[in-house]
């Protein structure tokens, strides 16, 4: 992967795995915060749950990315030892713990751009994509029922919880366009048919559930935001990020060689 | 990942891989030749069950030890809850984090056995938020390093289990029931606390280092898990003999305090990790592994509130509740309104 001159097919499809990856451990963690720290204890089994999910998806694939840039790398060379600039997340799954109705308007956005993701990854060909998607998918179907369930109460309980959950799809929107960028690497994971679909056209069908949402829980969808954030597939990060992995991989960082 | 030639997976562990386990779960229900009446069923050695007449003593008994069950769980989780964004490697956290997700899970199933006693959940929140309820002491201590995860795997679940096996035989059925299935996941955690120091104590000169400093730090703490001594100075008379009498405790405090030490002894042999008491030493005449001293003033000290975590615990719990409040309300006011929509509708 050197700069400037044009990747392999592997390199580029590494590096669109990569990002898909990065996606989920990046949101694995932050859910990870949550236990202990939900509203109730149902809560933070729930929470719980789909960090598990999420974490899980991370390191089957980080196994292939491994494989398919050639670095025989193990899951955890890829989430303890990378740099900030490294990582090819989205800035929205980064972003720090809020409130619990952020932490569910992130959630029905991720879990909506994911459930189409991973459909446009059932047949791919790659058969590790192939098979994370098959499994993966059933798993975000319960991300996106669980958000969408807390999104209606949220929405349509009291005047202080319709506030909130309002605000926090106000606070989410500017994230939400980074999602459905046409990045490089999935340009050329399109054409080596490791997924079906771009990014940008993976936006209607999860817009449109979201949108089915809010609208169900009597909240209206955002106008359009004054900025958006960019950059996280090119390991262009916003303030949190830093933190979030000094966090992830002190401990690793400080036992070089160490097994655990 | 015990595939090494000294961990055998057909060695017990702890008290949940022993016969006795098994022997606990057994319940031969005679209920039928015994009849309905409370004294009676507790002569057979039958299970009260919520429908049945109780006193009212035995009642409230229960409902405190198991609320305090139920609160250590929840407060459990914290120690440990504090590693899952730290954990050295992947598979790790995922371990760790299912681990706390179960501990919820058993605070959330041991509150359902508590409320077929005739008091709700929320109420016994707020006796555990406002100090009237305790939980168990050893979690009023700090969680250091990554070894602590192991640790506390290894010694507190270990100890957990050791007084939780006799409470499947527990007179009454729904805590007998619930601790059939929490000592079944709480064998696992053993294990995993028990492999992880297994893995740090072969690994770098700190990773031992490490091990051995948790150990040094939790051994007399899970020592105090089983309760003040059944006799001499330091004993409290408590309610030992009713709940003996009752079905509720099978064991003393000092037996299976014993019982711990003769089964964890070997076990740090086989770690390479030292435990700190000089007294310890195996007594061939008695069977048993003598031990030294324990320093029941530190465990009145953090009992009363004076522990290193007592206060953090029970803020970071308070604050957990008080923030989802607005969350709980609004699940609340959205099912009374959707209540009320499908009685309109129908
Ligand atoms: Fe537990
Ligand atoms: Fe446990």
């Amino acid at each position: 992967m050197t700069a400037g001159s044009a990747p392999s097919p592997e390199a580029g499809s590494a590096a669109y795995v990569l990002a898909v990856a990065d996606d989920a451990m990046v949101y694995a963690q932050r859910l990870g915060e949550w236990l202990t720290n939900a509203p109730q204890i149902e809560e933070d089994m729930a929470l719980a749950n789909v960090s598990l999910d999420l974490l899980g998806q991370a390191r089957a694939l980080y196994a292939r990315v491994g494989e398919l840039d050639g670095s025989g790398r193990g899951e955890d060379d890829y989430a303890m030892f990378r740099d900030e600039r490294q990582w090819r997340n989205v800035h929205l799954v980064e972003q720090e713990r809020g409130d619990f109705a952020r932490e569910m308007a992130r959630m029905l956005w991720f879990a909506s751009y994911q459930h189409e993701l991973y459909a446009a990854q059932l047949a791919s060909s790659d058969p590790v994509v192939a098979g994370v998607a098959g499994k993966a998918a059933k798993e975000v179907r319960y991300h996106l029922d669980h958000a969408r369930h807390w999104v209606l109460r949220l929405g349509d309980g009291t005047d202080e919880s319709h506030r909130r959950m309002q605000a926090a799809l106000e606070w989410a929107a500017p994230y939400v366009d980074e999602l459905f960028d046409d990045h490089a690497a999935a340009v050329t994971a399109v054409e080596a048919g490791l997924v079906a679909r771009l990014p940008s056209e993976l936006r209607e069908a999860a817009q449109g559930r979201v949108e089915a949402v809010v609208s169900e829980a009597t909240l209206t969808m955002p106008d359009p935001p004054t900025w958006r954030s960019r950059g996280g597939r090119d390991g262009i990060h916003s303030r949190p990020m830093g933190y979030l992995l000094a966090e992830l991989q002190h401990i690793s960082r400080s036992h070089p060689g160490a097994t655990w | 990942m015990y595939g090494n030639d000294v961990i055998d997976p057909n060695d017990p562990l702890n008290a949940a891989e022993t016969p006795a386990y098994d022997e606990a779960r057994q319940h031969e229900d005679r209920r039928d030749e015994v009849g309905g009446g409370f004294d009676a069923l507790i002569a057979a050695d039958q299970r009260i069950e919520p429908r049945d007449a109780m006193p009212d003593k035995y009642r409230q008994t229960l409902i405190r030890q198991i609320a305090q069950h139920a609160h250590s769980e929840i407060i459990g989780m914290q120690p440990e809850g504090n590693w899952i964004t730290r954990a050295p490697s992947l598979r790790r956290k995922a371990i760790l984090t299912a681990k706390v997700q179960d501990e919820a899970g058993h605070g959330l199933y041991l509150y359902s056995a508590a409320e077929t006693l005739g008091i709700d959940r929320a109420e016994l929140l707020d006796r555990l938020h406002n100090g009237t309820q305790k939980y168990s002491s050893i979690f009023n201590y700090p969680t250091l390093t990554w070894a602590d995860c192991g640790a506390i795997g290894w010694l507190v679940d270990g100890a957990a289990i050791m007084n939780q096996v006799p409470l499947c035989r527990c007179s009454y059925g729904p805590y007998a029931r619930a601790m059939v299935r929490i000592c079944k996941e709480e064998s696992f955690h053993q294990r995993q606390g028990f492999e992880i120091l297994w893995v740090l104590s072969r690994g770098t000169e700190a990773q031992r280092e490490m091990a051995q400093d948790a150990a040094n730090r939790w051994w007399w703490p899970a020592l105090m898990m089983f309760g003040p001594p059944d006799s001499g100075e330091a004993a409290s008379q408590g309610h030992t003999a009713q709940s003996m009498a009752w079905g509720i405790k099978r064991f003393s405090n000092d037996d299976l305090r014993q019982k711990f030490v003769d089964m964890t002894v070997p076990q740090a042999q086989k770690l390479g990790l030292t435990l700190p008491d000089p007294d310890l030493r195996w007594n061939e005449e008695r069977g048993h592994w003598d031990f030294g001293p324990i320093d029941w003033d530190e465990f009145w000290r953090v009992l009363r509130g004076d522990g290193p975590c007592n206060a953090e615990r029970i803020s970071q719990r308070r604050r957990a509740h008080e923030e989802g409040a607005w969350v709980r309300e609004a699940a609340n006011a959205y099912a009374a309104k959707h209540v009320r929509s499908q009685e309109s509708a129908a």
